[in-house]
């Protein structure tokens, strides 16, 4: 049974705290009445009103919900299929560069990215907007999906398939009743993986936005150039307090289905 | 006639021991993994701690070398008191269950961290290193990564590791525990003979009654932090001083009976209302009236198809036969419902024996093949 | 037939959105500056037949480049950029080793409590966390608050809009990538090897250096990596802390086509950023491929 030792219990506060006071400073002062942001001037929700009431940051946060509904819908599809085919393809041609093309994006700098998808839209005479938004984050977060997929995929047991096959399944038939199933904690985990690297770009999505459509970190960034200011900091809070809750249910849902199998085990054992 | 060439110490006055335990505890919050222990192990003894998981084998072993402090009581290696000297500083070297070998090291590497912590001049150790790997027959295989290894392989670097130091006392937590059984039997030997060719006092930890009984010159066989019996293995196997021991070690009849006559070592217990008292010998402190447990070893009791002319004897049916090659065990089931067990060699093959399922046979015994032990 | 399809798709997807654009900042950065519509020349015409494109390929040359090298701005950047993000690599692994030890070795009940807590923020906004430590760390900030008030400083220190700031940014951005290979590889540490080499004459504190940190070595390579490589071309963090004289390549290939509009010029910027990336990445590869072995 290992206990905390007294190195380890100060090395994780100090770890931790160091993680979450920024985050905590920020969450109380968006209820400061004062707009000087580190002045404390008594409590007040004023600038959560102002913030609802600012039309600019709702028309925003729309277009950041859209764009990131999408993409990581196309990027979940997409990287699934990539997936599959870095995993069950053999060997095909231009394999070596298709494997190049899913991992390459995982370690180039956003600004590149950005910056070549721009040059792009414009070679081809793509009017910029959501929907430019959208191919460029659905290309980048196909590649995370599709990591996060292949590597459950790999320890995906192949006689599941062919039981299925030799049940008289065709192809899709299978895919959709056994394999699909299987995977699908991934599949899930990576279209949350794309949906929360596309709420949160900002570098691509200023290179592939147009002046017609601005997403809530291109509004949060060009506010914040400027200095702090309460209405950030209310808005800050609301993504914590949404980003906190569906981390602590996901790991929470997690936790009891680990249970819930330990204890069917247990059961199934007497 | 005691052989005077026999490794015996124990029995020898004279004899200074190695080991000393005095009133030994260990408690870890309110559980007590070592009851009060008091045990002596002498110099170039091969010691065995046995006992079933959680008995306190592995925590008493920990405590030599040097990774659990004593709660109550004193620990002396070779005179030295070992309250306080920390694992590093003891001339005491383990050999671990999971082998522990380090893995970015190579096998001459795991050998050489040893001695390069002591004092040995630099030149000597990789004449020591050869040296190990020689002993345990690796030579071939000195520049190679744990991973590369077998099983086997491993457990000998491992061994030679702890050995290259040359501790004055090495301490196996059960060594051949992860190897399958035919490579185990090989090992118990080989383990027998280094020890015997380095001098080094060896204690070992296992559960495994039978390795115990191959590798050892003394077993201490422990239950619940307290230790029931130390003794050769011939005296554990054949003079068991409780129940639990006779148990323990290798497969055994129990009766439960009142003792009903006494004199010196001859004992004689009634069970049962219609069966006649069996005779058997005993050492431990009884007198008429107590009630107590007569032990009989399968292998000690004969099976017969006609009435043998022995003191001790049953009748009963044959219900279960186990053929295991070269034993086979019959389940005789007497006529007041009590199972014994008898276990003859296979010297003839099958189709020549003549006893089969339903026979009824009768069971016999020496008056000095069983023992009567407290109840 | 569905087969083919399964590969077709994401290949074809993968080579326009991905490969094409790659080509076309290469092809750019070879290109000209021009004011016009697209700001660069030469154009490709294709309907102008085979001479066009002949005469095309001839209009592209180095001189970008060459420019790059001549403008001490460019590799001065590049120089500031790589000692800013192996300092703060250095920083982030000083920060993370303890947190990633007390983790592996903390009761188990606690363990998947602690990894969900560094797991947390990576999911939370980048751009808020860093605009977090704005209000910290300038000059009426929490932190020179604090300062005073204990006592340690009179006068508020300057700290926001420094290159200190973009240290403090990094470690703090990129502290989960750091801790969690680092923990993965001290979890998996066999306790006994710890005790083997007490039990062979090490103390504590030699048996850590050799056996705990000796074997988390791919995880600490891992993590330094993982900060390394997306830290060299970070943009948010020094534009957001840094102060006007912090110069990160990122920072300078976003002004370079934003502020300047020079397409070309910006182009070979973040190529040569590509090529700075490769020998990192190439290592990275072959410290998880090492151990991917070793773990088999």
């Amino acid at each position: 049974m290992r206990r905390f030792t007294w190195f380890n219990a100060i090395s994780l506060t100090f770890g931790f705290a160091f993680l979450y006071i920024p985050m905590v400073i920020l969450v109380i002062y968006s209820f400061n009445a004062s707009k000087l942001v580190t002045v404390w001037a008594g409590f007040s929700t004023k600038w959560y009103g102002e913030l609802l009431s600012n039309q600019a940051f709702i028309d925003a946060a729309w277009v950041t919900l859209k764009v990131a509904v999408i993409s990581s819908t196309v990027a979940t599809i997409l990287g699934t299929m990539a997936a599959f085919v870095l995993v069950r393809s053999g060997r095909f041609f231009g394999r070596t560069l298709f494997s190049g093309m899913i991992y390459a994006p995982l370690v180039m700098p956003e600004v590149i990215t950005g910056l070549s998808l721009l040059l792009l839209f414009i070679a081809i005479g793509l009017d910029r907007g959501v929907f430019t938004i959208v191919l460029a984050h659905a290309t980048f977060s196909m590649c995370f999906v599709s990591v996060v997929v292949s590597s459950r995929m790999a320890s995906f047991d192949r006689s599941l398939e062919e039981a299925a096959y030799d049940l008289g399944c065709t192809g899709f038939d299978a895919f959709k009743s056994v394999t699909l199933p299987i995977i699908a904690p991934a599949v899930i985990s990576g279209w949350l993986l794309a949906f929360t690297l596309s709420l949160d770009d900002l570098v691509i999505a200023s290179f592939t936005a147009g002046p017609s459509a601005t997403t809530l970190p291109i509004k949060i960034f060009s506010s914040v150039r400027l200095g702090v200011s309460p209405e950030i900091n209310a808005l800050s809070t609301i993504i914590i307090a949404l980003v906190t809750m569906g981390v602590v249910a996901a790991s929470l849902a997690s936790k009891r289905a680990i249970v819930r199998q330990h204890r069917e085990e247990q059961l199934a054992d007497k | 006639m005691v052989n005077d060439t026999a490794f015996a110490p124990w029995d020898d006055p004279q004899a200074k021991p190695l080991i000393r335990f005095d009133g030994v505890t260990k408690t870890f919050g309110n559980f007590t993994a070592i009851d009060d222990i008091d045990l002596t192990i002498y110099p170039k003894e091969f010691f065995a701690l046995l006992g079933p998981s959680g008995c306190g084998k592995t925590t008493l072993m920990r405590m030599l070398a040097g990774f659990e402090e004593t709660t109550k009581g004193t620990i002396t290696i070779d005179g030295q008191n070992m309250a306080g000297v920390p694992a590093n500083k003891r001339a005491v070297n383990m050999m671990f269950q999971s082998y522990a070998l380090f893995p970015h090291l190579s096998v001459a590497d795991n050998l050489a961290f040893g001695l390069k912590r002591s004092d040995m001049p630099k030149s000597e150790i990789q004449g020591r290193v050869d040296e190990m790997l020689r002993l345990v027959q690796l030579q071939k295989f000195a520049k190679r990564k744990p991973h590369q290894l077998s099983g086997g392989q491993k457990q000998r670097v491992a061994l030679a590791r702890a050995l290259a130091k040359a501790p004055k006392l090495l301490l196996l937590d059960e060594p051949l525990g992860a190897l399958d059984k035919k490579l185990r039997q090989e090992t118990q030997f080989e383990l027998m003979d280094i020890q015997e060719k380095t001098g080094t006092t060896f204690v070992i930890v296992t559960h495994d009654q039978e390795e115990a009984m191959t590798v050892a010159s003394r077993i201490a066989v422990m239950d619940n932090g307290k230790i029931i019996q130390v003794d050769t293995p011939d005296r554990i196997y054949e003079v068991p001083n409780s129940v639990y021991v006779a148990d323990f070690i290798g497969d055994v009849n129990t009766i439960e009976g009142t003792v009903s006559a006494i004199s010196g070592e001859n004992a004689e217990l009634t069970w049962g209302d219609d069966t006649p008292a069996l005779r058997a010998t005993t050492s431990a402190d009884l007198t008429v009236g107590n009630s107590a447990a007569f032990v009989i070893r399968p292998e000690k009791v004969a099976i017969s198809t006609t009435e043998p002319d022995r003191h001790n004897r049953v009748q009963g049916a044959v219900e279960d036969i186990a053929y295991l090659g070269n034993l086979s065990t019959y389940f005789v089931r007497l006529p007041n419902g009590t199972l014994i067990k008898a276990q003859t060699a296979n010297d003839r093959r099958l189709s020549q024996r003549s006893i089969t399922w339903e026979d009824p046979v009768w069971l016999s015994w020496s008056d000095t093949a069983g023992i009567v032990l407290r109840g | 037939m569905s087969r083919r399809l399964l590969v077709l798709i994401p290949y074809l997807w993968l080579t326009a959105l991905f490969l094409v654009p790659f080509i076309i900042v290469l092809k750019i950065s070879l290109s000209d500056y021009a004011i016009s519509i697209p700001p660069y020349t030469p154009q490709l015409d294709i309907a102008g037949g085979w001479a066009a494109v002949k005469d095309f390929f001839t209009a592209l040359d180095l001189e970008n480049y060459w420019f790059l090298t001549e403008d001490d701005l460019y590799w001065k950047a590049y120089l500031s950029s790589l000692q800013i993000a192996a300092l703060s690599t250095l920083f982030t692994l000083i920060v993370a080793f303890p947190i990633a030890y007390g983790m592996a070795n903390a009761p188990d009940h606690w363990r998947p409590t602690l990894l969900m807590l560094v797991i947390l923020p990576f999911w939370t906004s980048f751009l808020i966390r860093i605009y977090a430590w704005i209000g910290i760390l300038s000059n009426d900030g929490f932190l020179n608050q604090l300062l005073q008030w204990i006592g340690l400083t009179s006068e508020p220190l300057t700290i926001l809009n420094t290159n200190v700031a973009v240290y403090i940014g990094i470690v703090y951005a990129y502290l989960p990538f750091m801790v969690l290979p680092i923990y993965s590889t001290l979890e998996k540490l066999d306790g006994s090897l710890l005790e083997a080499a007490q039990d062979l004459g090490c103390s504590r504190t030699s048996a850590f250096w050799l056996v705990t940190v000796r074997l988390a070595k791919p995880g600490i390579i891992a993590g330094c990596f993982l900060v390394f490589i997306p830290a060299l071309g970070e943009f948010v963090i020094p534009s957001l802390l840094g102060g006007s004289d912090t110069l990160m390549i990122g920072k300078v290939l976003w002004e370079e086509f934003f502020s300047n509009r020079d397409w070309p010029v910006a182009s070979a910027v973040a190529i040569i950023l590509l090529i700075l990336l490769i020998v990192p990445i190439v290592l990275f590869q072959r410290n998880e491929q090492a151990q991917r072995e070793a773990d088999q």
